[in-house]
Formats: structure tokens, sequence, C-alpha cells
């Protein structure tokens, strides 16, 4: 690791300020993805501003038909959490998929839909889940804010603070993971919102993203053996050791059989 | 005083797991000496390259840098080559050839991670950013990545040509050649044996000392064999004399083999303990240990067995292409040969053996022995060949093993490659092997499996193995650098325990608890008044370490001796304590005894008489204290039949191990539950290498899989509960009567696994791992 300035700001203008004030700044959150960067040499900023001090970015909370989570909720408590389990159920399994305990323990839901990486498993969920990434000044609607590997719609400074989900009426997750990494190679997460079918893909392209084709045969017939009948081209999928583009095409329509086999079960 | 609880065939548990799961180890991080620098490589970034000059002014001006050493100031002062401890004859009764293979790397790199120079700094941190200051120019050339094709490639080494280092057979070759074209069947196949990284879980790491006004070194390290480390430092490498040269071996990870050989780092690390006049330090990081620890298999083989028409097995042919890497590590040629080649008979009465090795050099890191060091390439070859002809010839594989397998009349059985099995009963394993993975029942399985979506397959591994290598003569012969004997000492003391001491040296393997209830048995004292020291050239006199399950075998047997000795002494003692002639003095249960008068002296007694020779035999020595030499007669030979059941998913091509079943014969057992304990771990490894594991260089020699997040080790959720059992016919040879079990795990899984795969898919061969995508697009007709 390279030498750096550790900051622990307390309120979300104090962050924002220390973060103007560096040539070099990052923010820190659960720190999983950002300590073992820094730890290879990869990553070398000359100012990390830990997000842990700033109480108001922790926590979950009901309010109407909308789930609200703060970005520095772990995942671990995305999976205890007795609101989410009764509200989004689907949730609390994807957080439950995410790594190993020690990475539910510090991971956190705004470190991990801000690192947009192209195999997390929250991403599925930003996109089909009729969500809104909350951010100091503005709001962006869940299926804007990934860009493209690695990137988000988020402007260099700008910090998550919550993100608040719909609920639908049943949904179910699938993911094929990654055997070493246990990241997911492919992750499907089929959602039904009073009839209306969302389906967001993870780990197969450079970003997670809906799948319009799959969306529209289930809401004709809401059977895993409507997927069938979907082409999914693998055109600019990710290609790697673990998988390649071809495979991936063809684990996103198994994912997407099982999801809607799993949620159809209840 | 009956020992039932501790001693020999007990469950003891492990005494060094307290201090092991409460954070009290002292492994060589966890030691730090006054004064103490930290040293960190440069390495090469280059496959192959030649070094054209290198700059280290601005290294020097990182602040806290204290000194750079080069491969230059190495040879400079003299330093030896590290060197292979094995010299295997070709076939035309030439050596093998060797390429220098300097600690620091100083005119060429060879591989992706060799160590050019070292920076040692006040600090970890500043080393580090010393060493990423050090600015090399390189000229790069054309790596040889490719096993198969190395030898059609650019010469990597000057004055070796087809980059060979030994072409080598053994077995009767015409012989063999005309089974064959006699048989009436033969099965072909062609097989890859993955490239596997051990990843001990302790990084490698050494400190050295260097005491001025002594002229005193001492290396700790991470070492499975402290004794010949130092033997290799002193006499090859010439960093310092033996006996100027003490290396300790502290609380070790795991070796898994990766641990026996002796490392540029090491080397480099005492060197310049003395040249800075202050402790250095170094230890690895995971991505160094990926790129720079000894790798294991890599073998590309074909193989033909020849089967007359009732199904006898004719003839075997081998011919395998071994990657040795860059350069040969220390037992890296004697591993694809005298340690594979010799086990092709398997459990089997193939009269015709015939096995040809090409030893090839490649820009990889260096290959040598891991876990099973051979014997899980050789089992693999002969187990999948099995296994295809009986699927070829429609026989049931248990059936067709069953009738070549050598029978319990047949020992010592003397096989066509060299070795003599001393005994065995190969039937008994596979019969209850059977039985506990309920065979009559496959059928049923399969078909339910099949109603789920899901491909079912059974496979078989009836491996042999060959433990605690030996005897010195013989190995010598055949081009050993050591001998292969084993050390142990026991010291009564005068309050009556005992310290024991064993050139063995533990590094997960329980030796702490094993050994003490060896003694503890042998001598009738209690298990707690054992103490059991390894690792530590300043305190065992000698000894060869661990690695090829010797040590029970080997080094358990030299305390039984040495335990003799003991008696022998203590009879006399004792018979002048009850004023009786030596020859009515008896031993048991820590008791001298006279029968005729029913009177004994405890062994405590006897020692504190002595130690305190207040009444003692007038022509003794006083003390309490004999060591032994072992040196075994001949190798052990565990066996044992593993069968793998798996069910593939139809629809992604995932490989689900379900029943894993291994019964072994692994001789007379000390410590059952560290046995299971072993065998565990090793079936792990085992499967890790068919489902998972794959050590992967790019077309420039990059690797590839250089980290845990691509390289896949197994974990606890990939595994079943394994089904383990033991039949045991007693090794004839050790006083233990025991074999070794060390390894049997990952020699016999693997190709039960893959056995059971190919079994599920209905095809004859895919390449280890196997993978879901591979599966996958096998399923699809591929
Ligand atoms: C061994 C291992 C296995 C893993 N397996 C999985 C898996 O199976 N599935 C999965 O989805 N993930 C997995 N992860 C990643 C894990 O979920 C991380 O927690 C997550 O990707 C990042 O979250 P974090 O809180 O640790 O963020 P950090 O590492 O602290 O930060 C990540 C990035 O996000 C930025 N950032 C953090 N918080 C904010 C914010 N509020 N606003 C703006 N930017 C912010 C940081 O500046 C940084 O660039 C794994 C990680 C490890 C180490």
């Amino acid at each position: 690791m390279y030498p750096f300035k550790y900051h622990r700001p307390t309120s979300l203008e104090e962050a924002a300020s220390l973060y103007n004030g560096s040539d070099d700044p990052v923010y820190l959150s659960g720190g999983m993805t950002l300590i073992p960067t820094m730890k290879q040499r990869l990553a070398a900023p000359a100012d990390v501003i830990d997000l842990s001090g700033i109480e108001s970015l922790t926590g979950i909370s009901v309010k109407g038909d909308k789930l609200t989570i703060g970005a520095f909720t772990t995942h671990a408590a995305v999976m205890a959490s007795a609101d989410v389990r009764k509200h989004i159920p689907v949730l609390a399994y994807l957080a439950a998929q995410i790594g190993d305990a020690q990475v539910r323990n510090r991971g956190t839901i705004g470190g991990s839909v801000a690192n947009s990486d192209p195999s997390a498993d929250y991403p599925a969920a930003i996109v089909s889940l009729g969500t809104t990434i909350h951010c100091q000044n503005r709001s962006i609607d869940g299926t804007e804010f990934f860009k493209d590997l690695f990137e988000t719609a988020l402007e260099p400074g700008e910090i998550i603070t919550s993100i608040e989900f719909s609920m639908p009426t049943r949904a179910a997750y699938r993911k094929f993971p990654n055997p070493a990494s246990r990241y997911a190679v492919v992750g499907v997460l089929v959602a039904d919102f009073g009839g209306s079918i969302r389906v967001g893909v993870t780990g197969a392209g450079p970003c997670a993203c809906r799948a319009s084709g799959m969306e529209k045969v289930l809401n004709d017939n809401l059977k895993p053996a409507a997927i069938d009948a979907v082409e999914v081209p693998d055109a600019g999928f990710n290609s790697d050791l673990h998988a390649s583009a071809e495979y991936r095409a063809h684990l996103v329509k198994v994912m997407a059989k099982r999801a809607v086999a799993a949620m159809l079960e209840g | 005083m009956s020992n039932a609880d501790t001693g020999i065939g007990a469950s003891v548990k492990r005494r060094e797991d307290l201090r092991f799961i409460t954070g009290e180890g002292t492994y060589t991080d966890d030691l730090n000496q006054p004064g103490q620098t930290y040293a960190a490589f440069v390495r090469s970034p280059y496959a192959r390259a030649r070094i054209d000059a290198i700059d280290v002014s601005d290294a020097l001006n990182v602040d806290g840098v204290i000194m750079i050493l080069t491969g230059a100031d190495m040879a400079a002062d003299g330093l030896g080559d590290l060197p292979c401890g094995w010299m295997v004859k070709q076939k035309d009764g030439s050596d093998m050839v060797t390429a220098p293979h300097p600690p620091l790397a100083t005119e060429l790199v060879n591989y992706v991670g060799e160590p050019y120079a070292l920076v040692i700094a006040d600090s970890r941190h500043a080393a580090r950013q010393g060493a990423e200051a050090v600015m090399t120019d390189f000229h790069e050339l054309n790596p040889v990545v490719n096993l198969a094709s190395a030898a059609q490639s650019e010469q990597i080494h000057a004055g070796i040509p087809d980059n060979r280092a030994y072409d080598w057979e053994l077995g009767d070759k015409p012989a063999t050649e005309a089974a064959l074209a006699g048989a009436a069947h033969i099965t072909r196949l062609d097989l890859i044996n993955n490239r596997l990284i051990p990843n001990a879980m302790e990084p490698r790491a050494a400190l050295g000392v260097y005491e001025k006004g002594t002229g005193d070194y001492t290396l700790y390290t991470t070492s499975q064999n402290p004794h010949l480390e130092r033997l290799v430092l002193s006499a090859f490498v010439q960093v310092a004399p033996e006996h100027k040269l003490r290396v300790v071996a502290p609380d070790v990870g795991g070796g898994f083999g990766s641990k026996i050989f002796v490392y540029a780092e090491e080397t480099a690390v005492i060197w310049a303990a003395a040249k800075v006049g202050r402790p250095v330090k170094w230890v690895a990081d995971r991505s160094e240990s990926f790129l720079a620890d000894a790798h294991g298999r890599d073998h590309v083989t074909h193989v033909e067995l020849g089967l007359d028409q009732s199904g006898r097995f004719v003839g075997l042919k081998v011919q395998t292409t071994a990657n040795l890497g860059a350069y040969l590590s220390l037992f890296g040629s004697a591993v694809p040969t005298y340690l594979y080649g010799t086990l092709l008979a398997g459990q089997y009465r193939t009269p015709n053996i015939y096995v040809e090795v090409q030893g090839v050099y490649t820009n990889t890191s260096p290959v040598d022995a891991y876990r099973g060091a051979g014997r899980p390439e050789a089992t693999y070859v002969l187990e999948r060949v099995v296994e295809t002809a009986a699927r070829e010839l429609g026989r049931d594989p248990a059936d067709l093993r069953r009738m070549n397998m050598i029978q319990p009349g047949d020992f010592p059985y003397q096989t066509p490659v060299a070795l003599v099995y001393d005994i065995g009963d190969y039937e008994a394993s596979l019969d209850r092997a059977l039985e506990a993975i309920d065979y009559q029942g496959f059928p049923a399985r399969r078909i339910a499996s099949k109603d789920q979506g899901k491909r079912r397959g059974i496979g078989f591994a009836c491996y042999i193995e060959a433990c605690g290598l030996a005897p010195s003569q013989l190995a010598i012969q055949l081009g050993a650098g050591v001998g292969l004997y084993e050390s142990g000492e026991i010291r009564l003391n005068p309050t009556g325990n005992a310290t024991v001491f064993t050139g063995s040296h533990s590094h997960g393997q329980g030796h702490e608890t094993t050994f003490a209830q060896i003694v503890s048995d042998k001598l009738g004292i209690p298990f707690d008044d054992v103490e059991v020291v390894h690792g530590d050239t300043g305190r065992v006199e000698f000894g060869l370490g661990t690695y090829g399950s010797r040590s029970l075998a080997v080094g358990g047997s030299a305390l039984m001796m040495a335990g003799d000795k003991i008696i022998a002494k203590g009879r006399r003692i004792a018979a002048h304590l009850m004023q009786a002639s030596v020859d009515d003095v008896s031993f048991e249960d820590g008791k001298f005894l006279l029968a005729a008068s029913n009177q004994s002296v405890t062994i405590q007694e006897v020692a504190f008489a002595a130690y305190v020779p207040t009444s003692y035999p007038e022509d003794l020595e006083p003390g309490l204290s004999e060591k032994a030499f072992y040196d075994p007669k001949n190798f052990t030979y565990p066996a044992g039949t593993h069968i793998a059941e798996v069910e593939i998913d139809e629809a992604t091509g995932e490989v689900d191990l379900v029943a894993l079943v291994a019964v072994d014969d692994f001789g007379e057992i000390i410590n059952p539950m560290i046995v299971e304990g072993q065998v565990h771990g090793g079936l792990a490894q085992g499967v890790g290498q068919a489902l998972l594991e794959h050590g992967i260089y790019d077309e420039q020699g990059q690797l590839v899989t250089g980290s845990l997040m691509d390289y896949c080790m197994p974990r606890a959720d990939n595994l079943p509960d394994f089904i383990v059992d033991t039949t045991i016919t007693p090794c004839t040879h050790n006083p233990l009567g025991a074999k070794g079990c060390g390894e049997a795990g990952a020699i016999g899984s693997t190709a039960a696994v893959m056995n059971a795969v190919t079994d599920a898919l209905g095809v004859k061969d895919l390449s280890m791992p196997a993978t879901s995508e591979k599966v996958w697009r096998i399923l699809k007709g591929e």
C-alpha cells in the first residue's frame, strides 16, 4: 500500500469539502473492494475519506410502498433486516449470496452499487426493482445508473446516500457463482410488480441491465419455458478465464428460467 | 499404568492445536529481532528476457532503503547455484542436463517472478518502494510456454538443445511393445495432468540473523526440512559452513511439498544479513507465492494398455512429457521419473511395463513435488486407462480391476518397474469401498438423477503409492544426493519425563501428538510427560524432514529404535537396583520386572538412578539418553480404493461431487483421528485438481491465475461428507508396521473423480479441471 491521508468526516458536507480539497481523493465505504486494490498497489489515492462516520448513511426504513437502505448498510445487515425480509425478501436472499461472511460483514450496498463491478450481485436488483439512487443533491433512476464497466452516472465527488426500492409482489434471484471468487458469472433477478415483469441481469455484460426481451415474453406467459423462445445474443458479453461470452449467454437463460420457477413456487 | 487413551491406536486430540487455534503459534513472521531490516525482491515482469542494465540510483534514494543487492553482487561473493538434488540418468546413460540456477538471476530471467535483486530497508514499506524504484533495461525474448511444443521452440538455456533436461526410461521396451502387438485389445488415452499451485496457508518467509562476534548465522524459515536446508546452503550455495549455520523452522502453516525446496529468497536473506550487519526479514505475500513457489504436476501423457481376450493386462506403455519449469528445483528431476514411472504397475500384475519421460524446460515457475509428487500423476494415468479399458470392453470396472490385482499370496511382489511391494490386500479395500458407496444401488441412483435433469456417474481409482523413499544406498545409486534415513533421540530427564528429538518436521501433520504417543506407549510413561522437539538444527542432531509421507514410517521407526536402546540400558540399571541378573529383567508398561521375585522398578526410578548414580553398575555410563538413525529397507506401500460419484447439471454443466469413498491401507495406525484428518485434506486437494484448480500461463508466460480470485482452491461447500475407512496389512519391514497416510487422499481421488465425470458424460476424456463450461460444451455435443 502506498501512503495516503486518512479522513473520517461526520457529515456529507465535510466529506464533500475534503473531496474537493484533494488532488486525488477516494471515498471509503466497507473497503472490501478498495482496500485490496490499494494493497496490491493498483490504486494510490492521496486522501482516503472514510464514510463510516456519517450516521445518516446507515439504516433501513420503510415508508409507504418504498423501502430505503442507507448506502453504508452492510450486506449482512440487509440479509438480517426484518423489514427487508418482510417487504423485499429477494433482496435479503441476494445479499446472502455475496462473497463470504467476512465480506458481508464489511461490504456495503452503497460501495457495491457505486463500484459497478460487472459481476456484482446488487446491480441486478438496482435495475429491476424500481429503484432510485439518492445522492447529496440529486436522485438517479436505477435503470439509468450503470453506464459501463466500473462506470456509473455518479459525478466525481458525488456520494450515494441511500437507495430506495419499490416492493415487488414477488421476485426471485438466481446466481451462477464464479467458483473461485464467488462473484456472479451471471445473476438474474425476476420481479413481478402486479403483473408487470422486470428482469435484471448482472455478470453477463459490462454492467447490469434489464432484459427487455425476456420481460416481454414473460408478461405474456409467465412460465420458465417461455424463456426458451428468447434469443440472448452474446455480442458484447464478458469473456474470461471462467466463462466465455457464449456460455454466459446460455447461463442468462438458465438462471432466468430458474428465477422464474423459484418465483412461481414462492 | 494404562495408556489406552493416549497410546498407539488412540485418537488423542492434537496437542499443538490449542496454540494454533488460539493464535499462539510462532510462525516465522511472528519472530522479530532487534535492529531488524526488511527485504523486498525485485522480480522479473517477463517470462524470458535479457537483463541489459540495472539502475539502482533512484531506489537507493528512497527513504529508508539501506542496501540493494543484485545477482552480480551474489556472484561476486562466490555464492553457488541452487542445486537439483537428484541426478537422473538418461536413456543413453548420460547425466541429465542441468541449467545453472543462480539464486538471483544475473544475465537472463526465465520466468515471471524470478528474483534478480533485493532491496533492504528499515521498513517493509520502504523495501517495497525501493524495489519499485529499481530501473531495469530488459531485452525481451520469445518465451517458451507451451509444454507440448517446448522441444520445438527456441532454446532457453545455453547448451540444452530441445529444452530437454533428460530423456529417461524405465522398464522393458521390446517386451512391452511385443506384448502390445499381441494384445487382443489396446486402450489408448491422451492425458493432461494440470499444473497446480500449492497455496499453503502460511506463505513462505525467512528471517536471517548474523552474529558478528561469533560468525554464527541463524536462519528462521518456513521449511519442511531444516537440516536439508542447512546442508544445501552450506555445501552447495556456500553461504556459511554447516557448523556455523543454524536453521530453525518454527511453526509452519502447511507445505504440501512446496516448502521442501531451498529457494532463492531465504538464500538471499541469510547472505544479506551478514552484508547489512543487521537481521533481514522477508515474508511473501500471496501474489509472490503464486509466482515464486514451486508448482506441481503439469504432464502431457500418451498411454496404451494392452489386454488379452479374458481382460488380463498384458502390457502398459506410457510416454510422458513433464514440465520442469525454468530451472530444476531441488527434487524437480526425481518427481516425474523415480516417483512416477516406478508406480505404474499400480495394484496389478501387468507383466510388461515401459515408460519414457522427457523432462522439459519452459519459461514458467519451477515445478517440483506437490502432495503426492509423481504418484498422483502415475495413478491418474493408470486408473484412467484401466477404467477406459473396462468401458471399451463392456466390463464392470471393479471386476476388471479385481481380476488383474496382485493377490495376497504374491507378496513380496517384484513389479516390472523396479519396486518390490512387501504386502497388501487390494481386494479387501475394494470390497469395503464398494460396500460403502453402495455400488449395487448405483443404477437406481443414476435413474433417479436422470429424472431430475442430472447425469450421474461413478468412478474408481485403485491406487498404490510408495512412501518413505528408501533405502539410502539404492536411492543414491539412482541419483539421490542425500540419504533417506531419519534420526530420533529420546532423552529421559532425571525426573522421569522425556524430551524427544526428531529429524522429521511437523507443519500440520500433528507429530507433536503422534510421536508423543509412540514414545509414551513404548516406554510406558504418561503422554503428558513426553515433549517432542523438531525443526531446529540447533537442537535436533540431524534429519531429513517431512515429505513423501515418510515421517511416521521412518522418523517414528527411529524413535522406536531409540526406545529399544533406552530399555536395554534401563534393564542393566534396573538389574543393578534389584540386584538381579540382566537376563532376568523384563520390561512392560513402564516397569522393569523381575518375574521370580515379583520385584519391579519404574522407568522413572531407573532414570533418576541414571543421573544420580548412588547405586549404579560399575561399567555403565551415567545418563539415559539414546538416539538412533533408522534407514528403511524398502519403501512402504499404502494402497486403497477411492470411489467417486458425481451428478452433472445438464443445464449448466456444473459437476456436483455427491459422494467420495476412500478406503485406505496405511498399515498400523497410531492415531486414527489424525489419519482421518490427513485423508480429508488429501481428498480435498485431489478433488481440487479434478474439478477446480488450474495454474494457467498465457502465451507471453504471464500467470493468469495469480490470485485466489482466479485460482480456485477447494472449499468445504465443494465437497461431500467423505466416507473414509481403513483396512490393515502391517508394513513388514519397520518396527511400527506403519506405511504413511499424508498423501494418499490426493493420490487416488483425482482419478476417481475424473472417471466419474467421464462416466456421467459418456466421453473418453476431458482435461482437468472439469469446469462447468467444459462440461457444458461436451453436453452440447462439441
Ligand atoms: C472475497 C470477496 C468476495 C466478494 N464476493 C462478492 C460477490 O459474490 N458479489 C458481490 O456483489 N460482491 C462481492 N464482493 C464485493 C463486495 O460486495 C464489496 O463490498 C463491494 O463491491 C464494495 O463495497 P464496499 O462497501 O466494500 O466498498 P469500498 O470498497 O469501500 O468502495 C468501493 C468503491 O465505491 C466507492 N464508494 C463507496 N461508497 C460510496 C458511496 N456511498 N458513494 C459513492 N462512492 C462510493 C469507493 O470510493 C470505491 O471506489 C466480494 C469482495 C471480496 C473481497
